[in-house]
């Protein structure tokens, strides 16, 4: 059985699946429960000074009868005393010493800092991680995203923390930023150990049609929340790509974002993390989750013959190019196959009205047919078809070697005349 | 009959699919793939837009999808839930073809056209008025959607129903396990009321009131008078025996009064068409131990629906195939029906006869037409009994429409709608010019 254990940032656990900070870690009994299904580690609902929170606090996104592909919640850090966590903190490492417990932490000034740092450290846990994300309330209050915004800030708070600290330090990096390697950069500079992205992406996710309120609605007001779910993957992946293939930047990173089963998991570790943290997934289905994504991970590996996850983990980075480097001259072309088309035609209506018109309709069939002369290999087609692998694109030999843009332009190589542009 | 009583027997019956909540309308119109120039569309009479009054559930524009099924469908209520959708819009549905379950099209339909007579939502003005009156003669779904499109645009329409209930046989003959009577009245209350429709009741055109005057009081005349009794076998020996009853009128019964089936132990259905299929597994549901249906051709030449026998068969439907009744036995009373079967060519094999025992025997092998009714009326055509039109309704003479049963010999409710449909807009041009 392929081995799974994980190590990210010094911070070692039976395998790469934690707990992200958030509500499924809110205590110690639900980390516990959750360690007993499988999970390797758990981030701890963020400490601080006790907040009251509000009534709601949780907004989804519902797509085509799929509820919650996108979720986000005006929670604010733990409500809870630091006494309280820090007891529950240590009596979960006496009876878990070989999970991976975290502490995030959410302070102002400098001695809070410290004090938590070295509290946390007496409770027995394993790493810290420094919350520079919440992109919600406590920013309000020159706290959580307002520090990872400000590279100055985050390098300076990191270094208050890393100087005293004795266990692995995180900075857990906020996505609401234009690009989000200055902040790594920063990070790092601060001497943190490594980092974890993504946070929640600032967000209204609804209104209230009738009564005109953003939601989750308080009352008569509704407040930005922090996006989250499934939704906000893509953007998780490329930010953990964007720091994994910077040459500057060298610190391990645990991957958040959208991640509900194994898949994600892979995907995360093929871009560079070593461990990888759920929050809304196990927030919307529970922590039994956990369990199809050690099977399926595990089963995965055995598949590309990988016996531990050093095998692979960044095994993507270098295949992530620039787009003036891509390969122009390769081409594929839109195969329907059939026997598989079941004739909804939705490939045609897609293709004409938001792609380049190369699907034709035959009057005595319901099949379409792609007109491979005209057809620019968008893929389009291939994502409306509701039929898995009716549609694939097939590569085609133009004659042409291959060539980038960049080339294009250096070089002159030349590359193949464009298709689908209805001069 | 007149009016509708509380215990009639159709009470008895449970709808064969059930009203849908809310959630199970989402579940199913998120699973609809929005087919491009979809195959549901073109097998519609009506040319519903399926697709597009699924999305809009799917959405949550209810009032949204109500609207545009009752633009293209004014008894879409009716249609949703007496559609054989089976071998119409569902029946097209490409999802079969992924191993998935076909949409259940009247399922959804029926979810929001429900709502929307609940609700009583009528969508859009009507027209300023014409000042222009247009006859309508009965009350059945053809002539109830020709009103209805009439008084949209502004015309007034006044039925004339020598009987004394609204909706024809959408409402005395429509399975109760797909529709009962008073819901297809509600309906057609809901459209004489949005189409400010005046109803008279009691009046037979051609009778009571000759057409001529018909036609001097109002600027056109729409025909939908439907069929008339069911056909019996009166030429058979024993014909004249009692408990040998017309189907339709045996459904009617069913539909309106509470009637006694006490005591019944074997009944015999003649026919193969929807009629006969309907009957027997109403019968069976209203606790008749033995129903035997009795039809001259094979099972898979019968008219009536494949999926509706085989619901028949079921509950418990026995059958001769490829057999015909050549006279009725019994003392005053029927005892049995003597039949013989026949060759693959329908010729009677000698010596085949034998008796189906029967304290009851329903003959459904078709209504009587009324054709001749418009004898009297110069440039109309009814050659075999069923008024002659062309795809407008027009009948040849000038002002004069039809459409329903009287015209296509006895379709669906769907059918009717449409033919009303288009008359209603054919009237409109003749009235306006438009």
């Amino acid at each position: 059985m392929p081995d799974i254990s994980c190590n990210c940032a010094g911070i070692t656990a039976p395998n790469p699946f934690w707990l992200a900070s958030a509500p499924p870690t809110n205590t110690g009994d639900q980390i516990m429960r959750a360690f007993d299904l499988g999970w390797g580690g758990a981030v701890w609902k963020t400490l601080g000074d006790p907040v009251q929170n509000v009534s709601s606090r949780f907004g989804a996104i519902n797509h085509n009868g799929t509820r919650a592909i996108g979720f986000n919640n005006i929670e604010l850090i733990t409500d809870r005393p630091l006494e309280t966590n820090l007891r529950e903190i240590r009596e979960v490492k006496r009876l878990y010493p070989k999970h991976a417990v975290v502490a995030s932490l959410m302070f102002g000034g400098r001695d809070e800092w410290i004090d938590a740092v070295k509290r946390c450290e007496d409770a027995g846990a394993d790493g810290l991680e420094l919350n520079f994300g919440c992109p919600h309330g406590m920013c309000e209050r020159g706290m959580g995203s307002a520090v990872g915004q400000e590279p100055k800030i985050n390098e300076e708070i990191t270094r208050w923390v890393a100087d005293v600290a004795s266990i692995p330090v995180l900075i857990k990096l906020t996505p609401n930023v234009g690009d989000i390697l200055p902040h790594g950069l920063a990070s790092q500079r601060g001497g943190a150990d490594g980092v974890a992205l993504i946070n929640t992406v600032k967000s209204i996710i609804g209104v209230d049609l009738d009564r005109f309120v953003p939601v989750p609605r308080v009352g008569n007001k509704g407040s930005n929340g922090g996006y989250c779910g499934a939704a906000v993957r893509p953007i998780a992946l490329h930010m953990v790509a964007q720091l994994a293939r910077s040459k500057e930047f060298n610190l391990p990173i645990s991957g958040i974002g959208g991640i509900s089963d194994w898949r994600h998991v892979v995907e995360f570790l093929l871009l560079g993390s070593t461990s990888i943290q759920v929050a809304t997934a196990a927030m919307l289905q529970g922590f039994r989750i956990v369990e199809d994504m050690e099977s399926g991970l595990q089963s995965w590996m055995r598949s590309h013959g990988f016996e531990k996850l050093d095998d692979f983990v960044g095994l993507a980075v270098p295949n992530y190019s620039e787009w003036g480097d891509l390969d122009i001259n390769y081409e594929v072309v839109a195969d329907i196959d059939r026997d598989k088309c079941i004739g909804c035609q939705v490939c045609y209506v897609a293709c004409r009205d938001g792609g380049h018109d190369c699907i034709t309709l035959k009057s005595d069939s319901r099949i379409p047919e792609v007109d491979e002369k005209e057809c620019v290999g968008c893929n389009l087609c291939s994502h409306v078809c509701p039929v898995i692998d009716c549609i694939t694109m097939k590569e085609v030999d133009n004659g042409f070697a291959p060539a980038s843009w960049n080339e294009h332009l250096t070089k002159g190589t030349p590359i193949v005349p464009k298709k689908g542009v209805h001069e | 009959m007149s009016i509708l009583s509380e215990r009639r027997t159709e009470t008895r019956f449970t709808d064969y699919k059930a009203a849908w909540s809310i959630d199970q309308a989402t579940v199913e119109a998120n699973r609809c793939l929005y087919c491009y120039d979809a195959p549901c569309i073109s097998k519609c009479p009506s040319a519903v837009n399926v697709p597009e009054f699924i999305r809009r559930i799917a959405t949550g524009n209810l009032e949204g999808s109500a609207e545009l099924i009752l633009a293209d469908n004014p008894l879409g209520m009716s249609c949703a839930r007496v559609c054989p959708v089976e071998v119409l819009c569902s029946g097209s549905c490409v999802l079969p073809d992924m191993g998935l379950p076909a949409i259940e099209i009247g399922r959804l339909q029926r979810f929001v056209t429900d709502m929307a007579l609940d609700g009583g939502w009528i969508f859009g003005d009507r027209a300023p008025a014409t000042g222009k009156r247009v006859a309508l003669v009965g009350a059945g779904p053809s002539s109830l959607a020709c009103a209805w499109y009439l008084g949209r645009l502004g015309h007034k329409p006044v039925i004339f129903e020598k009987d004394r209930l609204l909706g024809g046989l959408n409402t005395t003959a429509i399975a109760p396990y797909k529709m009962k009577a008073d819901r297809a009245i509600q309906e057609a209350e809901y459209l004489v009321a949005g189409a400010d429709a005046e109803v008279r009741f009691g009046v037979d055109v051609g009778t009571d009131l000759p057409w001529a005057e018909l036609e001097r009081d109002f600027d056109a005349v729409f025909v939908g008078v439907g069929l008339g009794p069911d056909r019996l076998m009166a030429r058979l020996p024993g014909s004249d025996l009692a408990g040998i009853e017309g189907a339709v009128e045996f459904i009617g019964q069913i539909k309106t009064r509470e009637i006694d089936l006490r005591g019944l132990e074997r009944t015999v259905v003649i026919g193969g068409g929807n009629t006969a299929v309907d009957l027997t597994r109403e019968l069976l549901e209203l606790g008749v131990p033995v129903v035997t249906l009795v039809y001259r051709r094979e099972q898979s030449s019968m008219k009536g629906y494949q999926h509706e026998w085989e619901q028949a068969v079921k509950g418990g439907a026995k059958a001769h195939w490829r057999t015909t009744p050549v006279g009725f036995v019994g003392r005053g009373a029927v005892e049995g029906v003597r039949c013989v079967r026949l060759t693959e060519d329908l010729v009677p094999i000698d010596g085949s006869d034998f008796v189906v025992p029967a304290d009851r025997v329903f003959v459904a092998i078709g209504q009587s037409r009324l054709g001749d009714l418009l004898e009297q009326v110069q440039d109309i055509q009814a050659p075999s009994g069923l008024v002659q039109v062309d795809e407008h309704g027009f009948t040849g003479r000038p002002g004069w429409y039809a459409g329903g049963d009287c015209v296509n010999g006895g379709r669906e409710v769907v059918n009717a709608a449409a033919e009303g449909k288009a008359a209603a807009l054919a009237i409109h041009q003749h009235l306006t010019g438009l």
